[in-house]
């Protein structure tokens, strides 16, 4: 027989005394002085005490529960090493997949640590405050243990060692790194709106759940490991963000149109940014787990929608350009992976043609697309790679003023023709990829006409010099090792040796 | 398609009872298998009982301990010590 359950004090009262009972209003300093970024951006609190974290969790408890986290995640980060984990991969291209990830995403946990601590500082509420230090230490210790995990593939395989310095510089990691340095230099409702809400609510998911899930189906523990155990705490974050949202309608009425410009704002940025994700999981993993279509109809459009649908009540509605981010669920991985294909010579991984099982794969999951547009552009290029013609982009291309990524999307409604917007501001020019990143330009122009965009860089010579050589240098990527198509590469070559020396052993 | 709560959970040993909770107090409770985690799905509204995890595993169970297998979720939490509940409109 099972013991009853023995009574303690219980989780609201614990919470309350650990939250609120160690807050104080501040008596010798005005409260306006002590937290002096709370009320700038015109979004209006009448009570802060309204605020719960639903999962009612308070430091005692987060020390417990992530020391066992990180004590499990050890165990079987060491055990990967000892018994070469590297071996037991589906195949080399997948690691590609985790050069992406460490260059592009681990340097943003770290970003948002740091955020997150100036906002476990500077808010008013005790509950959001307590939230925002927790969720700030786990971002930390994302950060942290994806370099760890990473460090062993880092022994192994190329494109890994100058990852910080490649995310400050790489023209495609400006992406990612844009994102984020636009919600870091907002103010903080806008912060939780952006980071909390619109990433880690609506779109996160569509990062790691098919990301770790591909890992696993690709026989990386490591990746798992640390990708589940870093999950875990976002099932958190992502609480932190719906109550957020509607903590600030449920406050005051005219917080509804403030809400409702950042969230149309930053679902269309991380759908854009999320357009590297679309690529590897379509392209990137030697065994695919689903296509970002499907992810996008189960992590948009359906848990999406009854998200929306229950915000209604407040007068949110559906993301400006939610549409069109879900026709380009039909398209965006096949353009991106296109133009790292064209690209190849300045990408920190490798790139390949998918191969034709590959890409009965993708005629399956996209009927109404690949075959008619995207096949016939990877049959030519295999085609000219074939007779010694590999095709390579040697222009710099136009990149979008606010997402960054070069101006290889097609219009809605006509995929044969790519987009193009513009607008004039202080007699400049600047020029949009979409009518979405166009909007946001518009709202902030003063903001994004400041962006550091890297072909621009690269032609006012801040770039290291004027050609590929010298650009890969400043990028402190090594030409023939870190860069162009898997097939011939140093990590092609050592994984056949493996595989060589495996069957050798298997007489 | 509307209201649907869910929450997603590794498959692995120490989350299958909680699983195996879920799907027994929620019978509208539908579960979805990729590699290495579970995604269960639930009209309206989805229940994880203490109690019913701690029958299962032979000990007292915390619905806090939730935070290590837990991956992800969708719908509006509610805790406290005796269960956890995924809702709309809460």
């Amino acid at each position: 027989m099972t013991p009853p359950r023995k009574k303690k004090m219980n989780l609201k009262q614990r919470y309350a005394l650990m939250t609120r009972g160690l807050d104080w209003e501040t008596s010798y300093q005005k409260m306006d002085d002590v937290f002096p970024y709370d009320t700038f951006e015109g979004i209006k609190i009448t009570d802060w005490s309204k605020w719960e974290d639903p999962f009612r969790l308070t430091m005692d408890a987060y020390w417990k529960y992530q020391g066992e986290k990180e004590r499990k995640l050890y165990a079987v980060l060491d055990s990967f090493a000892q018994n070469n984990g590297q071996l037991g991969i589906s195949d080399a291209r997948y690691v590609n997949a985790i050069k992406l990830f460490l260059t592009g995403v681990t340097p943003l946990e770290y970003q948002a640590h740091r955020h997150f601590a100036h906002l476990g500082r500077h808010i008013r509420g005790a509950g959001p405050r307590v939230a925002a230090q927790m969720q700030s230490l786990d971002e930390l210790r994302h950060a942290q243990t994806q370099i760890h995990t990473i460090s062993h593939y880092n022994k192994y395989f190329d494109g890994f060692a100058e990852f910080p310095h490649m995310h400050d510089r790489v023209w495609y990691l400006s992406v990612p790194k844009s994102f984020f340095d636009d919600a870091c230099t907002a103010g903080p409702f806008e912060f939780f709106t952006a980071i909390s809400f619109a990433f880690e609510y609506v779109l996160t998911n569509l990062l790691f759940v098919p990301f770790m899930s591909g890992a696993a189906y690709n026989g990386d523990l490591a990746t798992v490991t640390f990708g589940f155990s870093a999950q875990s705490d976002e099932a958190r974050h992502m609480t932190l963000g719906i109550e957020v949202i509607k903590f600030m309608l449920e406050q005051h009425p005219d917080n509804l149109p403030i809400v409702q410009k950042w969230v149309d704002k930053w679902f269309w940025r991380g759908h854009k940014m999320l357009g590297l994700v679309a690529m590897m999981m379509d392209y990137m993993l030697p065994k695919r787990i689903m296509s970002w279509k499907e992810a996008w109809e189960i992590y948009f459009t359906e848990a999406g929608g009854a998200l929306f649908e229950d915000l209604s009540r407040y007068g949110l509605r559906v993301p400006k350009y939610a549409d069109i981010a879900t026709e380009e669920a039909e398209h965006i991985s096949h353009q991106n992976w296109a133009i790292f294909y064209q690209y190849t010579q300045a990408a920190g991984f490798h790139t390949w043609l998918p191969t034709d099982e590959e890409m009965a794969w993708l005629s399956e999951k996209y009927p109404n697309t690949f075959d008619k547009y995207y096949r016939p552009r990877f049959e030519m290029w295999r085609e000219m790679e074939a007779k010694g013609e590999r095709f390579y982009n040697n222009a710099l291309p136009q990149l979008c003023q606010t997402c960054q990524i070069p101006m290889g999307y097609t219009e809605p409604g006509d995929p044969t023709k790519i987009g193009f917007r513009s607008t004039e501001y202080k007699g400049d020019r600047y020029h949009f990829c979409s009518d979405g990143c166009k909007d946001i330009f518009e709202n902030e122009p003063e903001k994004f006409a400041q962006a550091w965009l890297p072909v621009h860089q690269i032609f006012q010579g801040n770039c290291g010099g004027a050609d590929l050589g010298d650009v890969l240098k400043w990028y402190h990527m090594e030409n023939g090792t870190d860069n162009l198509d898997y097939s011939g590469s140093p990590d092609q070559q050592q994984w056949d040796a493996w595989q060589a020396a495996r069957k050798k052993v298997a007489g | 398609m509307a209201g649907i709560v869910s929450i997603t959970l590794q498959n692995n040993d120490e989350a299958r009872p909680v699983i195996e909770s879920i799907l027994q107090d929620n019978p509208s409770a539908n579960a979805n298998y990729m590699p290495g985690a579970v995604k269960i799905d639930c009209p309206e509204r989805l229940v994880v009982k203490a109690e019913s995890v701690s029958e299962r595993i032979g000990r007292d169970w915390d619905p806090q301990e939730i935070h290590l297998t837990i991956v992800s979720m969708g719908g509006s939490l509610d805790e406290d010590d005796d269960e956890l509940v995924l809702s709309w409109g809460a």
